[in-house]
């Protein structure tokens, strides 16, 4: 920092104060402690940033130079064989991500607007908000472990065991407390005015909740369910042994499935070639998939402020 | 005009019944969804009891300290996947806590423009979104062969230490925690800059009028005073490292034999689940559930913690 002290009108050289003292001098080393610090800051900034560069551009120039129509369409090839495709793995993912939403997204919007509109600061109230943080904290693959011994070992849906059922139920507990925290704080910030006029002109608490609450919140919780489905997208550990995987289209819901993150698993730990680009290419759809829904939240979020 | 009687502009009106039901069913029906949490929670507490009992019986607590896991045998200890957890994930922690606080001040000091630190701030937020399988497919073609020749450096000029004791082939310890640091940095990043965000300015502004530098700010005002929010991000993303499955599993080796040295394949408690378990059957899976049990134990108590910080420490000055 450079102070230019204006010349002053008196008396300058009784005081005894050497103007030159108020001069940024760069050899002082509390000055060069600070270049230095900042040089090491902005090293750390850099590293931060590095490895999504890197595995941005691998992905991309490694994965897009791949894509084909072909390769979106068909079915992955044997083990050892060229050519093939992920078809079946992104419609997987598709189908996974659908039931996981469908389940995660009524619950938890429900155990938001509980959260907010009913009881803000009651026992329950509190050991679901302390709940949902616990949730939010269990490893994903807890959540495989959960539903492998809860749905998948004792083979509860029609005999099935590993289905894509399973796979969007393990998903849907890992999108459950995101869902929940987002309603409750966009709820929360819904002015409390707007609730009071409903209620004032005679709207029961059901048709303020639904007609001017949630409609109020509508753009925050939007958003963060849109980053919870793509977070859930993303997800492998849950996965593998729930809706484990399958080298044919999607049979029934009640069956295993292919879904991209699996294939980017099984085929990059395998010592094939063919299989290897595989994977690369469902890493660029993926991660193009889940940064497009990153970036779409964010729009979405703009709406939100203004 | 017709005459109104009086009385009936002050009637009210009466809710009908059918208004009531609706309003009371649509409570009871919030709050039943609002108790799915606590009964899942519920649920993969007892089912990972319940699968892990047979385990607990017939191991009791040599489970955590004995390091032979032999299918053939039926005889299990986690020890080496409890130490590669713990391991992985503090080590980790070294290196990503000054990297991401670091990253947070230089985002929220005025060093550079605006633009940038908001770019900067947008890719470490975009990070966070990439899949870890993603960045375990990139660990396994990109990052090793890349660092193998600094890790067999390392060996060769460090060798004597046991922790650098074995040659790196591949997969190991070391990657596994490089991996980890790149996935757990913009949490730490994130978290961190939301509490240097909410250190009051006058904070600032006071260091500077009695005369100290930037950085003679940041470090002696700013930091200690947004130290609480930070910790409590750290705990967070050590509770995330601790839990991490895919990248590590596809780098860590998954190798049961105890070895101290970080050059060495090793395991943690997810590799090993993500690994073992849809193949195991029997006895294996109680000993896997047992394993799942410990995990759980270790990232609740993380996690707890950080909430009891955060909520301890971090409202000072809003």
């Amino acid at each position: 920092m450079s102070f230019s002290v204006a010349p002053a009108p008196s008396a300058e050289g009784s005081s005894g104060f050497s103007r030159a003292s108020l001069r940024f001098s760069p050899g002082l080393s509390r000055n060069r402690w600070n270049a230095l610090f900042t040089a090491v800051a902005a090293l750390f900034a850099l590293c931060a940033v590095l490895p999504l560069l890197l595995v941005l551009g691998y992905v991309l120039v490694k994965g897009g130079s791949l894509i084909s129509f072909g390769l979106l369409t068909q079915l992955p090839p044997p083990p050892g064989l060229d050519g093939g495709g992920i078809g079946n793995a992104i419609l997987g993912t598709i189908v996974v991500t659908l039931v996981a939403s469908l389940v995660a997204i009524p619950v938890g919007v429900g155990g938001g607007i509980y959260l907010s509109e009913y009881s803000r600061s009651g026992w329950f109230a509190q050991f679901v908000r302390f709940g949902t943080n616990v949730l939010a904290g269990v490893p994903s693959i807890i959540c495989g472990v959960f539903v492998y011994g809860l749905i998948v070992s004792t083979r509860l849906f029609f005999g099935q065991s590993y289905s894509a059922m399973a796979g969007g139920l393990a998903l849907a507990v890992l999108m459950l407390p995101t869902v929940i925290k987002t309603t409750d704080e966009a709820l929360k910030l819904v002015p409390q005015e707007l609730r009071w006029g409903a209620i004032g002109i005679g709207a029961s608490r059901f048709v303020t909740i639904t007609r001017i609450t949630l409609p109020a919140a509508f753009t925050p919780i939007a958003t963060g369910v849109v980053l919870g489905i793509a977070r859930a997208a993303g997800e492998t550990a849950p996965l593998i042994f729930t809706a484990l995987f399958s080298p044919f289209w999607p049979e029934s819901l009640f069956s295993p499935i292919a879904t991209m993150s699996v294939l980017i698993f099984n085929f990059a730990i395998m010592p094939y070639e063919a299989q290897n680009a595989l994977a690369w290419a469902a890493s660029f759809v993926l991660v193009v998939m889940i940064l497009a829904a990153n970036l779409f939240a964010r729009w979405l979020g703009r709406f939100a402020r203004a | 005009m017709a005459v109104v009687d009086p009385s009936d502009l002050f009637a009210l009106r009466r809710r009908p019944a059918r208004e009531k039901l609706v309003d009371q069913g649509f409570r009871q029906l919030s709050v039943l969804l609002a108790s799915i949490v606590g009964l899942v929670l519920l649920g993969i507490l007892l089912t990972v009891l319940g699968g892990a009992h047979q385990a607990m019986a017939a191991f009791g607590l040599r489970f955590i300290t004995a390091s032979d896991w032999d299918p053939i045998a039926n005889h299990y200890g986690a020890f080496t996947a409890i130490y590669g957890t713990l391991v992985t994930s503090v080590l980790a922690l070294f290196i990503a806590v000054p990297l991401g606080v670091g990253t947070a001040i230089f985002i929220t000091e005025n060093l550079i423009p605006l633009w940038i630190r908001q770019a900067l701030g947008l890719m470490v937020e975009l990070l966070a979104a990439i899949p870890s399988v993603v960045l375990g497919l990139w660990a396994i073609f990109v990052m090793e062969p890349f660092l193998r020749p600094l890790l067999e450096a390392l060996h060769q000029s460090l060798g004597w230490l046991p922790f650098f004791s074995t040659n790196p082939q591949g997969p190991g310890m070391a990657p596994a925690i490089l991996i980890l640091v790149v996935m757990i940095l913009p949490i730490i990043t994130a978290i961190s800059r939301d509490s240097l965000q909410q250190v009051p300015p006058e904070l600032r502004q006071a260091a500077y009028g009695v005369g100290t530098t930037r950085w003679g700010a940041i470090l002696r005002v700013i930091l200690p005073a947004a130290v609480s929010g930070i910790t409590g991000g750290v705990m967070l993303a050590l509770g995330r490292a601790m839990g991490e499955t895919m990248a590590v599993t596809m780098i860590i080796g998954n190798s049961n034999n105890f070895s101290l040295s970080l050059l060495a394949p090793g395991n943690t408690i997810s590799s090993m689940l993500a690994n073992q378990f849809g193949e195991a059957d029997g006895f294996q899976v109680s000993a896997l559930m047992y394993a799942a049990l410990v995990l759980m134990l270790l990232t609740l108590v993380v996690n707890v913690l950080a909430q009891w910080i955060v909520r301890r420490l971090s409202l000072k000055y809003s």
